[in-house]
């Protein structure tokens, strides 16, 4: 992840399928899957996992503040919604003279983002247990943190997945943008091959094949740990 | 890419200098966005609304509303721009297309949840009062998919306005141009820039709120929408 970022490749040699630019030429992925897509893709997975893991129990946190204090939830609501409308080119932009062009700074951005997500769904999920269930809990001498470990939360595991699979997936897709600013992740092959004199067309596929590959690779592994979690819930949010 | 300024965060100051100095060439830039940015929503509503109306009508093709949402959140903006490039060429055409494939998803689903989560007692009642089915879609169904519908032409107008600066690398023009060319614009120029571009966002997103509360028929029951996000169904 420190290392010093994808090894460039020169277009100019090559196969004649590269030198033309045709749309997309499998020797090109294979000779550099070593040397720049793998790399983007393992710097990929490392942003997104750093921003879903934190964001993760920032939202947890802040969920269980709303869940006991009733007043604060609508109000951090509210301002969750408008975060997300705050463009992520902008948003890296404004975070670096704070803390300069470093992953730090596309981290912070990403954290906020998965954080705007998993917020309302962690929260919805907890306020989703019936009343009765909760009565009947509470009928059975269970204290306010029994109730929360063992009725709501395992409740709300539903819809704390259904948080993490948007989280997950719109991360992937956003940190494409972090290549605006660090040379890193799968927007950087992306952004490099667009700003040649004539875009590459073998590079922009493959990595963006790769990025929404990998999207719903997680998306798919979520749906399975829902399955693995909750087999009771058939069916569950989109 | 970033050469020669010192980050400091007195620099803020500078950037708001920078908007002050600069209205008119700022508004310009504001203003060939939100142009991009509304023939790209204009396309997405012309294809995918109607489309997704129909599906829910219908009550067909589930599939295809859930596999456009999460292949729409799937989808890189940065990618979306670069996949038509070597076909459509750098520039408007390209880039209007391409925002409007990033709204269609959100447009799509939240119409077909919209009309095929219409209460089927009301339609059924409808059908008994008459109705043809034209007339069952006018009259009962588009009235009580309204706030879903609302969302989703909100969600998908401040993606496209949100996503519009990331158009300037393949000629999108707009704000994106002052962010993405620091050399010309120094970093104070950038902030400036961003701190348009979210404020634009901000405004879009806040009138399509008002919008979708004044639209929303007084029969249903209001849904705040700020800050009462239903789970999977209101961002992005």
């Amino acid at each position: 992840m420190d290392d010093d970022g994808p090894v460039i490749p020169d277009f100019g040699e090559g196969s004649s399928c590269v030198t033309d630019n045709r749309t997309f030429c499998w020797d090109w992925a294979r000779e550099h899957w070593g040397d720049t897509l793998q790399p983007a893709v393992l710097q990929h997975l490392w942003l997104t996992a750093i921003a879903i893991a934190i964001g993760f129990v920032l939202a947890f946190g802040l969920a269980l503040l709303a869940h006991r204090v009733r007043r604060v939830e609508h109000p951090i609501g509210v301002g969750a919604a408008l975060l997300y409308t705050i463009p992520s080119l902008a948003l890296f932009q404004l975070l670096v003279p704070l803390t300069g062009i470093t992953t730090t700074t596309v981290e912070i951005a990403l954290v906020a983002y998965t954080l705007v997500i998993l917020y309302p769904n962690i929260v919805a999920g907890l306020d989703g247990a019936p009343p009765e269930v909760v009565e009947a809990a509470r009928g059975m001498w269970l204290t306010r943190r029994q109730v929360l470990t063992r009725v709501e939360l395992p409740l709300a595991v539903p819809a704390i997945v259904g948080g993490l699979r948007i989280a997950v997936v719109s991360t992937i897709a956003i940190a494409t943008i972090a290549a605006f600013l660090l040379p890193k992740g799968l927007g950087y092959p992306i952004f490099y091959a667009i700003k040649l004199p004539e875009p590459f067309k073998t590079e922009i596929y493959a990595a963006g094949a790769l990025a929404i590959g990998l999207a719903l690779l997680c998306d798919g592994g979520l749906v399975l740990l829902r399955r693995a979690l909750v087999p009771w819930a058939r069916k569950g949010g989109a | 890419m970033i050469v020669g300024d010192t980050f400091r965060p007195g620099i803020f100051v500078d950037a708001l200098a920078f908007i002050a100095d600069n209205p008119a060439f700022l508004a310009g830039k504001a203003l060939e966005q939100l142009v991009l940015a509304g023939a790209a929503l204009g396309l997405a509503l012309l294809v995918a609304l109607p489309f997704g109306i129909v599906l829910g009508h219908l009550h067909r093709g589930s599939g295809i509303a859930i596999g456009a949402s999460i292949f729409a959140r799937a989808l890189p903006s940065l990618a979306a721009i670069a996949f038509l490039l070597p076909v459509l060429g750098i520039g408007f055409l390209n880039n209007a297309i391409a925002l409007a494939i990033l709204a269609a998803g959100p447009l799509l689903t939240n119409a077909f949840e919209g009309v095929e989560g219409v209460d089927r007692d009301a339609v059924d009642a409808a059908r008994g009062m008459g109705m043809s089915a034209g007339q069952i879609l006018r009259r009962v169904e588009l009235p009580l998919a309204v706030p879903l519908l609302m969302t989703g032409i909100r969600v998908a107008a401040v993606t496209v306005v949100a996503t519009a600066p990331i158009a300037a690398i393949a000629g999108g023009g707009g704000l994106g141009d002052v962010i993405v060319n620091q050399a010309s614009y120094r970093l104070k120029g950038v902030l400036g820039a961003s701190l348009c571009v979210m404020a634009l966002s901000a405004a879009v997103f806040l009138c399509l709120v008002a919008l979708q509360n004044a639209l929303t028929p007084k029969g249903l029951v209001r849904t705040r929408v700020v800050g009462d996000l239903p789970p999977g169904k209101e961002l992005q």
